[in-house]
């Protein structure tokens, strides 16, 4: 009885209101210090739309005038000073057809296993370091890497093929490390509920796992997409001809690519009209848009489906 | 303790003897031996990390990781759990979990019950499948709550639904013993209520094993009742003669409130 006479006491001191004053500051100041925050960060999502826009708005404004089908679908003549660029539409896609078909299958599967089945041993560790050194290699060095292993050393010689793969090592390591990510965000709840009704590791992944984690997987893959069209390095000695105005049909053919033909256009071909320069500018990030938009559509409709 | 001898005959859902477990260098069950007889439900009570969840979850083998030893023998409906030999998925088939925060698959709520029967029996025709899927929600008493909207998802389902579900999904497998690990500690009075007479309905059918942090809620819904204490199992007897009177003083403690 004793006892609880005394914790009532000491529960009375504790709820007592404290003695200690405490300056609170001027909500005013507050108020500005917060309207200014909003300022600065619109400023600065601003400036970083600004870039963008002038970008895409200076292309259209001086290469939509060179658009026309035979510029599209046309082949090159006088050197490259006229005529079309649909070779070079033609080899960019083969060159990322290539890569994904490389990429996509081993750096889903790789992503898969890292998130699902390697757990947090040793190996997992050293693959992961692995990746993450590989994604921060710059692309000329991947240049390097393709020109010696697959045009050189597996005598694929100079491309779609090695090209391709070349662009396809240069974009696995943020597929991987995309899936592995979206495969995470899955809750775990769902695998220990699907383990168990004794339903294995590999069906839960293939029929729960997966599923949701797809628009995730898209997501990566999509950015790869922009980054294997766009990039020149890699496929200057491994794939990309300078001039090769015949479409190919064959990936150990050269073909002429987009983004080597805005670097071959820009600076290396005198009396080129300006239009030409944007023209092809402008159809390189088409083509990009275009690609991407499919995939966002493709994502839209499996997001649509999700359960979650 | 020694096993108390099943009163209704030899038939044991499930068996331990000297089973111990260490995670690394925790042993997190001592010893534990009991015999739990098919049929009935057994509460595990006892302080947080008095290693209760640790031991169902032996029971269908989901704490296997490499850092975990065990040693003893355990056997659940007639598994030799531990055993290399022991196939894990036909075991989870038979001995199926529920948990503590209901989680129903991201699927609809008809392929939530069907999807451990689409993968376990693949020719089961669909007819088969339909009658199977009805049986399940009619048994857990939810027939008429879903069979409406058995193509919405699961989500969209009321949390004790939800939870009812789980255990709807579990029984087109003909399961023998439904571990369940605090079913109802993340629902409402009304779902705790319809949670409990779900598992009185399914007494004599189903093995049941029931951790739980509540104890009226063992009380109420099981035969009988292990307490638990650091890793070992300090009195298994029937649910109203541990709680009248329990015959380990540290039984007594727990049950009277004094720690734990």
């Amino acid at each position: 009885m004793n006892g609880t006479d005394v914790r009532t006491a000491e529960q009375a001191t504790a709820a007592s209101p404290s003695p200690t004053t405490v300056a609170f500051a001027d909500l005013a100041s507050r108020r500005r210090t917060e309207s200014l925050a909003g300022l600065v960060l619109l400023g600065a999502a601003a400036l970083a739309a600004i870039p963008a826009l002038a970008i895409v708005g200076l292309l259209i404004v001086r290469g939509a005038p060179a658009l026309s089908l035979e510029f599209l679908f046309g082949m090159p003549l006088h050197g490259m000073t006229a005529g079309g660029i649909f070779p070079a539409i033609v080899g960019t896609l083969w060159l990322v057809g290539v890569s994904l078909a490389f990429a996509v299958p081993v750096g889903v599967l790789a992503g898969i296993y890292l998130s699902e089945y390697a757990g947090e041993g040793r190996v997992a560790r050293i693959v992961d370091l692995a990746i993450v050194n590989l994604a921060a290699v710059p692309s000329i060095v991947h240049a390097l890497f393709g020109l010696g292993a697959f045009v050189l050393f597996m005598r694929l010689g100079t491309s779609i093929l090695a090209g391709g793969l070349t662009l396809g090592v240069m974009t696995l390591p943020v597929i991987i490390t995309s899936t592995k990510a979206a495969l995470q965000s899955v809750p775990h709840s769902f695998r220990l509920a699907s383990w168990n009704l004794g339903v294995s590791r590999w069906q839960t992944i293939r029929h729960i796992v997966l599923p949701n984690a797809l628009p995730g997987i898209l997501t990566g893959i999509i950015l790869q997409v922009s980054r294997a069209a766009g990039e020149t390095a890699p496929i200057l000695f491994t794939g990309a001809a300078f001039y090769l105005p015949i479409l190919p049909d064959d990936v150990r053919m050269q073909s002429m690519a987009l983004s080597m033909h805005v670097y071959a256009l820009v600076t290396q071909i005198p009396d080129v009209p300006l239009e030409m320069k944007y023209g092809s500018a402008l159809v390189l990030v088409g083509t990009v848009v275009l690609l991407n938009s499919f995939a966002t559509v493709l994502r839209y409709y499996l997001r649509r489906n999700r359960k979650w | 303790m020694t096993p108390t001898p099943a009163p209704g005959g030899p038939v044991h859902a499930s068996s331990a003897t000297e089973l111990s477990l260490w995670y690394g260098k925790f042993r997190a069950l001592d010893k534990v031996s009991f015999a739990i007889n098919a049929g009935e439900i057994v509460s595990l009570i006892g302080p947080s990390g008095c290693g209760k969840s640790t031991l169902i979850r032996c029971m269908n083998r989901m704490n296997d990781s490499p850092t975990t030893r065990t040693e003893g023998r355990l056997t659940v409906a007639n598994y030799d759990v531990q055993s290399p030999n022991t196939d894990v998925l036909a075991l989870r088939r038979d001995v199926g979990m529920v948990f503590q925060r209901p989680n129903p698959l991201p699927l609809s709520i008809r392929e939530n019950v069907l999807f451990g029967l689409k993968l376990h029996a693949r020719s089961t025709p669909r007819a088969d499948q339909e009658r199977l899927m009805t049986e399940a929600f009619e048994t857990v008493g939810m027939w008429d709550d879903v069979k409406d909207k058995l193509n919405d998802d699961a989500e969209s389902l009321s949390l004790d639904l939800r939870q009812k579900l789980c255990i709807a999904r579990l029984l087109p497998l003909k399961p023998k013993v439904l571990l369940m690990d605090e079913p109802c500690s993340a629902l409402d009075p009304d779902g705790i209520a319809a949670v409990e007479e779900l598992m009185a309905e399914l007494r004599g059918h189903y093995t049941q094993i029931v951790v739980t942090h509540n104890m009226q809620q063992a009380r109420r819904v099981s035969d009988r009742c292990m307490f638990m204490l650091m890793g070992e199992l300090v009195e298994f007897t029937d649910t109203d003669d541990l709680f009248l009177a329990p015959q380990d003083e540290r039984t007594a403690r727990y049950i009277e409130g004094r720690y734990g």
